[in-house]
C-alpha cells in the first residue's frame, strides 16, 4: 500500500515538474494541477496509511489511537484542495487574458526567436 | 475574558467583513465604497495602535479562536513583532487607499475589496500562531495580490502576473509539503507546541523535521525575494499599479517575518544561520547591482526591495538579539520608505513623455547625449512648486534607502553596524556583511542620485505633472511616519529590542501560548 502510494506521488510529481517547465501556458497549468494532486496525497499519507480505519471515535468505546486514522491531515487536505482549486481557476483566467493580450500562449508572452 | 481581549481578532475580521460588504455593492457606487473602505482602514489603524500599546507589556496577548485551548485549537498571538507588523499593514493600507481614490480605484473591478482581502490576509499571517493557519492566510493574501497585480490590466501587467502567480502557486505547494512533513514527524502544527516537542523527537526523525522546515523556508524565501529565488520580483513590482506596488512592499516582508518566527521560535535560530547570512548578502549584492544598473524608477524601487530583504535576512542570520532588534527597526523604516517610493514613482512618471528617456543611462554611458544646450540668459529657471515637493520627497526616499542622516535609515544601519561590531570573534561573514552594508549605501546614493538628477534637474522638455493633494498626502504621511521614527528613535529601538528579545528567548512565548486557561 505504502509503495503504491509513494510511486503514485512520485509519478505525479515528476510529470508535474516536467510540465511546469514547459513553455506553453496550458502545459504549466496542467503541471501545477498534477503537482497539487501529488501534494494532497502527500499530506494525506502524513496521517499514516491505515486501511479501513475511520477518523471517528465511537460512542461509549474507550478510544484506542491505534484503531482509527488521524483526522487532522484529512481536514488539511480538504482545505488545500479548495485553495488549489480556487487559485487554479484564477490562473486559468489570467492565462486566457495573456493569450488575448499578447496573441500567443508562450509563457513569456512572445514566441522564441528562431 | 474582557472585551479588550477580542481586539486581536479585529485586524482579520474587520477587513474581511468590509471586503465582503463592498463585493455586494454595485461598482458605480464609488462614494459609498470609498467611505466604507476608508472607515474600515482608519479603524484598522486605531486597532493596530491599540494592539501595539497592549503588546508593549510583559504579558503576551493570546486569543484562542472558538475558545479551544492552544495545542488543539488555533490561537492568535500578538507579541511585539506581530503588533508592529499589523500597525505597518494598517498604515500602508490607509495610504494606498487614499492614494487610489484619485485615479486607480477606477482601474478595474473590486479594487477596494481586493485591498481589504489583502489586509485581512496580511494581518492574519502576522498574528496566527499555527502553521496551517499561516498557510491559509498566505493563500488569502496571495489570491488578493494576484488580483491587485493585475489591477489596471495591460500586456505588461498580465505577463508579469502570469509569472508571479505560477511561481507563487509552486511555492505554496512547497509550503504544504514542508508543513505536512513537520506534522508527520512532530504531530502538531502549533508553533509553541512544535518548539516544545522538538526536544522530544528522536534523533533519527530530527532530519526529516528539519527537511520539512527547510522546505517551508524555501517557500518563505521565495516571497522574501532572496537571491536566487527572487527573479520574479522586479517585473511584478515595477509593472503593478502604484497603490498595489506600495502594498506589495510589505508582501516581501511576510516572507522575512515567517522565517524569523518559525526559525527563531521553533528552532532557536541554530541550524542554517550561515545559509541565511550568505543568502542575504547575495540578495544585497544583487540589489546593489540593480540600483546601479536600473534605467527605470520602478526597477530602482524593486532593487531597493532586494537591498532591504538582503539586509534583513543577513542580519537575522548573523546577529544575536541586538542585530535582530536593529533589523526590526530597519524593517519598519524600509517598508514605509519603499511604499512611499512606489507611490512617488507614479507621480513623477506622469510628467514624462512616453519612452523619452527609457535608455537614459545607456546614452550617458556611451556619450550619446546631445551637446550641452547653450546656456540661457536668465539667471535660473524657477522650479514649479509641484516638482519641488516631488523632488524633496524623492530626496527623502533616497536618504532612507541609502541610510543617511537625518532620516531613520541611518539610525537603523548605525544600530546594525554597532551590533555587528559587538559580535564576539567575528567570522568572515560578519565582516563581509559589515562592508556590504556600507557599500549598499554608496550604491543607493549613486543610483538614486543619478535618477533624481535625471528626473528633476535635467528635465528638458518635460511637463509638470498634475498631482492632486489627495495623492501627495499619503506620500507625505508615510515619509512623516519615517521622520517620527527618527525623532522617537529611542523608544522605537527600545520596543524593537524587546521584540527581538522575545524572539530569541521563546520560552516566554511558548509558556504563554500553552498556558492552561
Amino acid at each position: 500500500m505504502e509503495l503504491v502510494l509513494s510511486l503514485g506521488i512520485a509519478l505525479l510529481t515528476g510529470s508535474g515538474v516536467w510540465l511546469v517547465l514547459r513553455p506553453r501556458t496550458f502545459q504549466v497549468i496542467i503541471g501545477l494541477s498534477l503537482l497539487s494532486y501529488a501534494v494532497n496525497l502527500f499530506i494525506f499519507i502524513m496521517g499514516w496509511v491505515r486501511g479501513g480505519a475511520a477518523p471517528i471515535l465511537e460512542r461509549g468505546v474507550a478510544p484506542d489511537p491505534a484503531a482509527f486514522a488521524d483526522p487532522l491531515p484529512q481536514s488539511l487536505v480538504l482545505t488545500a484542495i479548495v485553495i488549489a482549486f480556487a487559485t487554479t481557476a484564477l490562473l486559468l483566467v489570467v492565462l486566457l487574458a495573456a493569450r488575448g493580450l499578447t496573441g500567443t500562449d508562450h509563457v513569456d508572452g512572445r514566441e522564441p526567436e528562431e | 475574558m474582557s472585551a479588550l481581549d477580542h481586539l486581536i481578532a479585529l485586524p482579520v475580521a474587520l477587513p474581511l467583513a468590509g471586503a465582503a460588504v463592498m463585493l455586494l455593492l454595485d461598482e458605480r457606487r464609488h462614494a459609498l465604497k470609498a467611505a466604507i473602505s476608508l472607515t474600515v482602514s482608519a479603524a484598522l489603524v486605531a486597532v493596530a495602535a491599540a494592539l501595539v500599546a497592549r503588546a508593549d507589556a510583559p504579558a503576551l496577548h493570546v486569543y484562542a479562536l472558538g475558545n479551544w485551548a492552544a495545542p488543539f485549537g488555533i490561537v492568535l498571538v500578538a507579541d511585539r513583532l506581530s503588533a508592529l507588523m499589523v500597525l505597518l499593514v494598517a498604515a500602508l493600507g490607509l495610504s494606498a487607499l487614499v492614494f487610489s481614490l484619485a485615479r486607480w480605484r477606477r482601474g478595474g473591478a473590486h479594487f477596494h475589496s481586493l485591498v481589504h482581502f489583502l489586509l485581512a490576509g496580511l494581518n492574519g499571517a502576522f498574528l496566527t500562531g499555527d502553521l496551517f493557519n499561516l498557510f491559509v492566510f498566505f493563500e488569502l493574501l496571495l489570491a488578493a495580490s494576484y488580483g491587485l497585480a493585475l489591477h489596471g490590466s495591460g500586456p505588461a501587467r498580465v505577463r508579469a502576473s502570469l509569472h508571479y502567480i505560477v511561481l507563487n502557486l509552486a511555492a505554496s505547494l512547497l509550503f504544504l509539503i514542508g508543513v505536512s512533513l513537520m506534522y508527520g514527524v512532530a504531530g502538531t502544527l502549533n508553533l509553541a507546541d512544535l518548539a516544545v516537542r522538538l526536544h522530544q523527537i528522536p534523533q533519527a526523525d530530527r532530519a526529516l523535521l528539519e527537511i520539512g522546515a527547510a522546505t517551508l523556508g524555501i517557500a518563505f524565501l521565495v516571497k522574501a525575494g532572496m537571491w536566487p529565488l527572487g527573479f520574479w520580483l522586479p517585473a511584478t513590482y515595477a509593472s503593478a499599479a502604484a497603490p498595489a506596488a506600495a502594498l506589495f512592499s510589505i508582501l516581501s516582508k511576510v516572507g522575512i517575518y515567517g522565517v524569523a518566527r518559525v526559525w527563531l521560535v521553533v528552532f532557536g535560530g541554530a541550524p542554517g544561520s550561515e545559509f541565511l547570512a550568505w543568502g542575504g548578502m547575495a540578495t544585497l549584492v544583487f540589489g546593489m547591482l540593480g540600483l546601479l544598473g536600473s534605467q527605470e524608477l520602478g526597477r530602482l524601487a524593486s532593487s531597493s526591495v532586494f537591498v532591504s530583504s538582503g539586509i534583513l535576512l543577513a542580519a537575522l542570520g548573523l546577529g544575536g538579539p541586538a542585530a535582530t532588534a536593529a533589523a526590526i527597526y530597519y524593517l519598519a523604516v524600509s517598508t514605509l520608505g519603499i511604499a512611499a517610493f512606489f507611490l512617488l514613482i507614479e507621480l513623477i512618471e506622469r510628467a514624462r513623455a512616453p519612452g523619452a528617456d527609457l535608455l537614459a543611462v545607456t546614452a550617458e554611458a556611451f556619450g550619446l547625449e546631445d551637446d550641452e544646450p547653450e546656456p540661457e540668459d536668465e539667471a535660473g529657471v524657477t522650479i514649479p512648486a509641484t516638482m519641488a515637493i516631488l523632488g524633496l520627497s524623492f530626496a527623502c526616499v533616497a536618504l532612507l534607502v541609502a541610510g543617511l542622516p537625518p532620516l531613520p535609515g541611518f539610525v537603523a544601519k548605525f544600530a546594525l553596524l554597532a551590533a555587528l561590531l559587538e559580535v564576539e570573534s567575528p567570522s568572515v561573514a560578519v565582516w563581509a556583511f559589515f562592508a556590504l552594508l556600507v557599500l549598499s549605501g554608496l550604491a543607493a546614493v549613486i543610483g538614486l542620485g543619478r535618477a533624481g538628477v535625471r528626473e528633476f534637474w535635467a528635465a528638458e522638455g518635460r511637463g509638470v505633472p498634475r498631482v492632486r493633494v489627495i495623492e501627495m498626502a499619503p506620500v507625505a504621511a508615510l515619509l512623516g511616519a519615517c521622520l517620527a521614527l527618527a525623532v522617537a528613535a529611542g523608544p522605537a529601538m527600545q520596543y524593537a529590542y524587546q521584540a527581538a528579545q522575545g524572539l530569541h528567548a521563546p520560552a516566554g512565548y511558548v509558556g504563554e501560548v500553552l498556558r492552561k486557561p
